[in-house]
């Protein structure tokens, strides 16, 4: 495992709710791949069954975080100021990935697309586009 | 409170999440998360993930839209724009509204807005489009179908 693997995981084991859902992190470079291991308490509709739209966001929404973390390798968690989900399948019961594209980073404000699959890179079934506030400007009360 | 024994039967994500039914009638929801440590996004602050946010506004939608229906059929989002407007507060319960203002023939548009108290005060707002009768043709199980055969949908 490289460093850059180790420091990852790190990050990602730190994360209670990266747990909750169960993601995981596959890095190639500075390239990052986020997998979701499929579960049961992911599911959304049992009926067809399919994955919890908000969990596709969520996941959509780490990968983007973790991304810019490879990429900034800042001391703060970048945190989203706006993101929209696009739907184009359900996601089925089984592993899903994403991948994260940053389009530009400014002093403050960075833009980020991530692309979600399952079988097949070719045939999305989500993506997220959103906006991330990567400085330290604002404070957070802690 | 059959809505709240519905939810806990149907969504394995509603419930691994804590997620109650407070409201839902003409077009209107208000869905609640208790403040929970394994839901943390941000171990540094203790603040709520950003995609717990994400999915208890995206099932408030949808509930938003069941509860306009005038017959029952299956719904699927087509989009979800959120924004974070403030982290929420560690310890509090987060809360989601939403009203479903126009629900088409096809289609059904949704407002919402997540607070932790005061609606006055939100810590997101959302805006979402759902399909409706989005499981046209498709069965109960259909997904297993094609999970198994591993092509696509």
């Amino acid at each position: 495992m490289s460093d850059a693997q180790i420091t990852l995981q790190a990050a990602l084991h730190r994360i209670p709710y990266a747990r909750f859902l169960g993601v995981r992190a596959e890095l190639a470079g500075d390239e990052m791949t986020g997998v979701l291991p499929y579960s049961d308490h992911l599911i959304g509709n049992y009926l067809l069954p399919a994955l919890h739209g908000g969990v596709l966001g969520a996941f959509m929404e780490m990968t983007a975080v973790l991304q810019l973390g490879i990429a900034q390798g800042g001391a703060r968690q970048p945190r989203p100021i706006d993101v929209t989900v696009e739907y184009l399948r359900s996601g089925r019961p089984t592993d899903t990935f994403a991948r994260a594209e940053i389009k530009r980073v400014g002093r403050r404000v960075a833009n980020v697309q991530v692309e979600a699959w399952q079988d097949a890179r070719a045939n999305p079934i989500a993506f997220l586009r959103g906006h991330f506030l990567v400085s330290a400007v604002e404070s957070v009360p802690a | 409170m059959s809505d709240v024994v519905e939810l806990d039967r149907i969504l394995p994500q509603g419930r691994a999440l804590g997620i109650t039914i407070q409201v839902s009638a003409d077009g209107r929801s208000r869905l609640a998360i208790p403040y929970r440590e394994d839901l943390i996004g941000d171990p540094d602050t203790g603040v709520i993930a950003g995609g717990v946010v994400t999915t208890l506004l995206d099932q408030t939608c949808g509930q938003a839209v069941y509860a306009a229906l005038t017959e029952e059929t299956s719904i699927a989002t087509l989009d979800l724009r959120i924004d974070y407007m403030r982290p929420a507060k560690p310890g509090l319960t987060l809360i989601a509204e939403a009203h479903c203002y126009k629900l088409g023939r096809q289609v059904a548009f949704v407002r919402a807005t997540a607070h932790d108290g005061d609606v006055n005060d939100p810590v997101a707002a959302a805006q979402a489009v759902f399909m409706l009768d989005s499981s046209a043709g498709r069965g109960p199980g259909s997904n297993l179908a094609t999970a198994r055969r591993g092509s696509r949908s």
